[in-house]
């Protein structure tokens, strides 16, 4: 008698791979017709990949049209198949598939849409935390606000991009279907989900050097001083403010008495 | 949260975002709610939101749909761990997953695979449920599958499987009749005796659901399990069939693809309150008023 293991190692293989014949263990009962009985298990799975990334990625559905979005998952589903089974989370390297899938070269910002719809979702699905309103900084001493360190929400994420990202992602989810869209301009990205709801939104410059400095834990002057040297029309006053607007920050740490080193 | 966790013995729905609002707004009458384990593994957002606020009006079930109990590896320990997590977290009153598998070298098949019924298997899975039970540190139920193939190497019928499972594991059973019609009719089996085998006296929970029919190519029909639909009158009558032999359970109404409105849902729970009363020999307790809702769906 076959063990269990080799069992399923011949189902899912034959699962997985539609060229493959049924495995001999597996009958169809007497009262069938050879129909497509092992076909229904081979249907589920896809079908059911296919859907999920369809509710992933709707924008990029909407970009390439069904029958592109469905093979394109397809071939991505056979390459990078889910290793869990929290299904919500899957997709995660949609976008980088895409830029090198062939059949898309055509329409190369689809991976930065897809890599856009990956970190709302994510934004989605991440922890909750309260966001502190600005006043939170009225009570410090100008000279201190330098060094001070800021916890950022949890579903806060960056993406950076040549091609008008948000435009693009604005236009075909349907969520601002009138957007111009400048194919000449790239557009840094923040997305972040302060309450319920997913905001996206195009950085100004300088936004993404300052918040990404942020996230890896320097300081204020630091971050300031990194979008600067990027962006010399960065205005401190103007971007800290909007990190607040848009709930990013949510724990601010006093600096450390030492000196800083560069 | 509800002060009593326990589902009564009443009809059930399962729980999906494009009813939030409509439920919030009206707090219907309905005896629980179930959810699918893994869609609410994410770490915030509003699915938490949300679930926690329906989880303050009504008791609600937890059915895991990705622990892969019919795999012969071990249980996920790290997939297990959510499930503690989430069952700490809303307190449900029922905890239940598949007799299936869903998947294997770590890849996640995303559907509910057989498994032959044998010595080998049957050991497999009891010790999956002792695991399941020892870290939920409670009685969980099994699902009887919907199949559509068989194996050539089992040696046993899947009711004298599950009895063997319970036994060993002290595990319940959730007794799903569409997917009994499903296998019986796949298998060229009589669903009414399947039912009239079962041990009901193990049933902790009842699903209902619809399922698709397509011809085959020798003449017979091949039912699929699909969720997409209204209860069949067949599952219906197999469903009085097993009250009148075992009473009333809490049933659920599965109904996970093409979503009808909440209305139309809400009418289906309300039909499986009729079988359950005139299984009690009385009337259905008239249903709370209910606000008319223009919901459109959440996203």
């Amino acid at each position: 008698m076959p063990q269990h293991a080799d069992t399923q190692n011949d189902f899912a293989a034959a699962l997985c791979d539609a060229a493959l014949p049924v495995p001999d263990a597996v009958v169809t009962p007497p009262v069938a017709g050879q129909g497509r009985r092992f076909d229904v298990y081979r249907n589920n799975r896809m079908v059911s990949l296919i859907e999920a990334m369809q509710t992933t990625f709707p924008a990029v559905l909407r970009l390439v049209g069904e029958a592109f979005f469905k093979a394109a998952a397809r071939a991505y589903i056979d390459q990078e198949p889910p290793r869990s089974p929290v299904l919500l989370l899957y997709g995660c390297g949609f976008g980088d598939f895409l830029d090198g899938f062939a059949p898309a070269a055509k329409v190369p910002y689809l991976g930065d849409v897809a890599r856009l719809e990956w970190a709302r979702l994510n934004a989605f699905h991440a922890a909750d935390a309260e966001p502190l309103a600005i006043d939170c900084l009225s009570a410090l001493p100008p000279e201190d606000l330098g060094a001070l360190r800021f916890g950022l929400h949890p579903s806060l994420q960056l993406l950076r991009s040549r091609w008008p990202v948000v435009s693009l992602w604005a236009v075909s989810s349907g969520s601002d279907p009138e957007a111009p869209v400048d194919m000449k301009t790239g557009q840094d990205t923040l997305v972040i989900r302060p309450a319920l709801a997913v905001d996206t939104r195009v950085l100004p410059g300088g936004g993404f050097d300052f918040i990404d400095a942020l996230l890896s834990g320097a300081s204020l002057a630091e971050a300031a001083e990194r979008a600067a040297s990027n962006d010399p029309a960065f205005d401190l006053a103007v971007h800290l403010q909007g990190m607040f607007d848009v709930g990013a920050v949510t724990a601010v740490f006093p600096g450390s008495p030492e000196p800083k080193q560069e | 949260m509800t002060e009593d966790s326990t589902i009564p013995n009443r009809a059930g729905l399962g729980l999906k975002a494009e009813h939030y609002e409509a439920i919030l707004g009206s707090r219907p009458d309905v005896g629980w709610f179930e959810v699918h384990a893994e869609n609410y593994m994410g770490a915030g957002g509003p699915p938490h939101h949300y679930l926690t606020k329906i989880r303050c009006d009504y008791p609600l079930s937890l059915h895991g749909v990705g622990l892969s109990i019919g795999g012969a590896a071990p249980l996920d320990e790290a997939h297990l761990a959510r499930l503690k997590a989430l069952a700490e977290r809303y307190e449900p009153g029922l905890v239940s997953e598949h007799l299936a598998w869903s998947s294997h070298d770590d890849v996640f098949m995303n559907d509910l695979l057989p498994l032959p019924y044998t010595e080998e298997t049957v050991t497999q899975v009891s010790e999956h449920l002792e695991r399941m039970q020892e870290v939920l540190r409670r009685q969980v139920l099994l699902e009887n599958p919907s199949t559509y193939v068989a194996f050539e190497h089992s040696t046993m019928e899947e009711i004298e499987f599950l009895r063997t499972v319970v036994k060993r594991s002290g595990c319940g059973l959730l007794l799903d009749v569409n997917n009994v019609l499903v296998s019986t009719n796949n298998q060229g089996a009589s669903a009414e005796a399947y039912i009239d085998a079962f041990p009901l006296e193990q049933v902790g929970e009842i699903h209902l659901g619809g399922h698709a029919s397509e011809e085959e190519a020798g003449g017979t029909t091949l039912l699929i399990d699909a969720h997409d639909r209204a209860v069949d009158d067949r599952v219906w009558a197999l469903y009085a069939r097993a009250l009148a032999r075992g009473g009333a359970r809490p049933s659920l109404i599965e109904w996970d693809n093409s979503l009808p409105t909440w209305e139309v849902l809400y009418n289906e729970a309300r039909r499986a309150e009729t079988v359950i009363a005139a299984e009690a020999g009385s009337a259905p307790q008239p249903a709370a008023p209910m606000q008319q809702t223009r919901h459109a769906a959440a996203r």
